[in-house]
């Protein structure tokens, strides 16, 4: 831990009172048909005990976003800008042996598919394990007792002769519990949750967003939660961060985004999506067209495309200029907030219920 | 047409029904894979159940929804319906004639009226062929010359599902994930077919792409009367898109009836559990509220060795001895509408309302949240 106190002092000055904040983050990869800008000027901060959520599609940026705070990109072929601090400790700039301080101890992953995420060569326990030695310097016995202690947590039956298990032995629904197990071994502060139950039946879905619900209140520590499930996402987060061609086109807590959407793109999503108690005789509103390449994206506002709204907005400013996303609770739209309320209570809010 | 669900184990007499009557019925339709293991001669050593004992009817121009978890037997009874696979037992009745076990030459008739669209349309596509000639090659099978040629018919039916017929010659990794599923629908509409078996056909899709899909196929399935069998596991996709609505577990059909009644009045508790699990979006104060909470505990069992009697026994809150020794029939519980049959000796209050207390099967949930308390 002594390399980790040798931060710089010049900490971030907006991210101060948040755990995590992230400023101005470009992720690029260079590939053979050009510069894909998978992340273009993402900011945002999770605070100790809370839950973020990230929605957006396949291709807006949020699997990278997150594997960027982890490190966990090809460095040679990438290239990030801005800046990610964790607890006054800024990531994009720490070496390797800094980072595998922080994976797996203060921070962790849980990741989509758990078969493709977990070994198939070792046993679960000893994959289990091993991040707790490692980061607590714990011995085998040590370590053993809690990966057992943990399995039992997460719910799986007979921890103990699980423990040497295989991880084909296990269920789709019971490997995704030992990766939260796996993933909260060591107490981490912050958990990232990329399309954790993407993979698994609703049935099972139900049960792990509840145990990792329950798990947070006990441990009290942030998540990051990925998904493009806006049902999961106002289960699970407090905060909401919608994504679109790598920038978030709309900010807010979740209740605010879920009851007063703000950006075309958000309504969009709303109306696209059927629901439980919808009115069966309406035809779904699907937005029109496809997402954007981000090898090469649509000048100024990425949605304007596939907007329903860019009459509205005089001039050529919506592919011309790219909207703003401001502080707190907020949408990057061109649209006047008059117009905004006027369309959402006309066109929207009718089909929300 | 409820007459025809109300006893599923009748037998299908009819020689040719009229138009407004069933188009498929199947009845106990049962599909067991066989499991070979031993040495050094590899015997038979088991089955995976699959689909035992289906048994359900589509009407003409109706839309029929199946809906289940993965390994439920929803995709293999779709395959079976088409006559992808050869079902182990049962009876499969399309339009008046037994196609069960039909030989390749009488099932060649019966094949261009009943067409299957898949899940994912990156595979479904042959990469190496243009637009064009995927979606004529059913005609060219068939040896069918529609009126002013093949091409022109592609290029309707290009039109027809929201493509630009000028994309005749293109190949398929030119187009996105949900154009591609569009060109599985042309192909799939290219023989003018009377029963669609739509195979998840929008899980694979984002978001925002998935209500294109799913309003095209409402719209064709007005337009042209199409019937459908819509298999998914999206509960909410089923509901808006099916007029009524199977609910399938390890196998078996446990639950089946009019949308209203599988959405706002389920009587079997796996459909309740199912129900319940769906994530709502929460435009109200907390998301979900006034619905039930139902957490069941662990996964499917295998279907290798399914449990004794009622399947969901294993699973269930309100399973007693009876479940395990007795089998309960698919039949219509009193109060029901006619149509609506379940199969469950202790069924559950005909409401989706909040209990008074939570049912919590997970004994890890159980555990922290008794501990929260």
């Amino acid at each position: 831990m002594t390399t980790l106190t040798k931060t710089e002092d010049a900490a971030a000055p907006t991210g101060a009172d948040s755990f995590l904040s992230v400023r101005d983050l470009k992720v690029r990869f260079s590939t053979e048909d050009g510069i894909v800008k998978a992340v273009d000027g993402l900011s945002f901060d999770v605070e100790r005990g809370k839950t973020l959520g990230i929605v957006g599609e396949s291709g807006s940026g949020k699997s990278v976003t997150n594997l960027t705070i982890l490190g966990l990109h090809n460095p040679r072929n990438t290239t990030i800008d801005g800046e990610i601090v964790l607890d006054g400790k800024e990531l994009v700039t720490a070496t390797e042996k800094e980072l595998e301080h922080l994976r797996g101890n203060k921070m962790a992953m849980i990741f989509q598919d758990p078969l493709t995420a977990l070994s198939p060569y070792y046993t679960v326990g000893r994959q289990l394990s091993e991040p707790f030695m490692k980061h607590r310097g714990a011995s085998k016995k040590e370590a053993k007792d809690r990966a057992i202690e943990m399995l039992a947590k997460v719910g799986i039956p007979q921890p103990k002769v699980r423990f040497d298990d295989y991880p084909h032995q296990f269920s789709g629904g019971m490997r995704q519990r030992a990766m939260i197990a796996m993933a909260l071994m060591c107490d981490p502060d912050l958990l990232i949750a990329d399309e954790p139950t993407t993979a698994l039946d609703v049935t099972v879905q139900a049960q792990i967003l509840d145990l990792l619900k329950d798990l947070q209140q006990e441990i009290g520590s942030a998540i990051i939660f990925i998904t493009h499930d806006l049902g999961v996402i106002s289960h699970m987060a407090d905060d909401l961060l919608v994504m679109y061609a790598g920038r978030a086109v709309e900010r807010g807590s979740v209740r605010e985004v879920m009851r007063e959407p703000k950006h075309p793109y958000t309504w969009g999503l709303l109306s696209s999506m059927p629901r439980l108690d919808s009115n069966i005789d309406e035809m779904l509103e699907p937005i029109p067209g496809a997402p954007p390449s981000l090898l090469n994206p649509p000048s100024g506002c990425p949605f304007h495309p596939r907007c329903a709204y860019r009459d509205q907005v005089s001039g050529t400013l919506c592919t011309d200029t790219r909207p703003p996303l401001g502080e707190g609770r907020a949408a990057a739209c061109h649209l006047t907030a008059e117009q905004k309320q006027t369309i959402f209570i006309d066109k929207i809010q009718p089909r929300l219920r | 047409m409820s007459d025809n669900l109300t006893l599923p184990a009748q037998q299908g007499p009819a020689d040719a029904p009229s138009p407004t009557e069933t188009l498929l019925e199947v009845q106990d339709l049962t599909k067991h894979f066989p499991i070979y293991g031993g040495f050094p001669f590899k015997r038979k050593v088991g089955a995976v159940q699959a689909v035992d004992g289906v048994s359900l009817t589509v009407g003409v121009g109706e839309s029929v929804g199946l809906v289940g978890e993965s390994g439920c037997g929803k995709s293999t009874t779709g395959r079976l319906i088409t006559r992808l696979l050869e079902p182990t037992g049962g009876k499969i009745t399309y339009a008046g004639r037994d196609i069960t076990h039909a030989s390749r030459k009488e099932l060649a008739p019966v094949r261009s009226e009943i067409q299957m669209i898949f899940q994912d349309p990156y595979s479904s596509l042959n990469p190496r062929q243009t637009v064009g000639s995927i979606i004529k090659s059913p005609m060219e099978v068939n040896g069918i010359e529609p009126a002013g040629g093949r091409e022109k018919k592609v290029r309707e039916l290009l039109e027809l599902v929201g493509l630009n017929p000028e994309h005749y010659n293109r190949f398929p990794h030119e187009f996105s994930g949900g154009q591609r599923q569009r060109i599985g629908v042309a192909r799939a509409l290219a023989l003018e077919p009377k029963l669609i078996v739509a195979d998840e056909p929008v899980s694979a899709l984002d978001v925002s792409i998935q209500a294109q899909v799913v309003n095209l196929l409402q719209q064709v399935q007005k337009e042209l009367g199409i019937a459908f069998l819509f298999i998914a596991h999206d509960l909410a996709v089923v509901r808006h898109f099916s007029q009524r609505v199977a609910v399938m577990y390890l196998g078996k059909v446990v639950e089946v009836g009019d949308r209203d009644s599988i959405y706002t009045r389920p009587r079997h508790p796996y459909t309740h559990a199912l129900l319940s699990a769906v994530p709502e979006i929460g435009i109200e104060d907390g998301a979900g509220e006034g619905r039930e909470r139902i957490r069941l505990s662990g996964d499917v069992p295998s279907p290798i060795s399914p449990p004794s009697g009622c399947r969901f026994r294993t699973r269930c809150w309100k399973a007693q001895d009876k479940c395990a020794t007795e089998e309960p029939p698919l039949v219509q519980l009193s109060g029901n509408r006619a149509g609506h049959l379940t199969a469950c000796h202790f069924p559950e209050e005909p409401s989706i309302e909040a209990r008074d207390e939570d049912v919590v099967m997970d004994p890890a949930l159980k555990a922290l949240e008794e501990d929260a308390d």
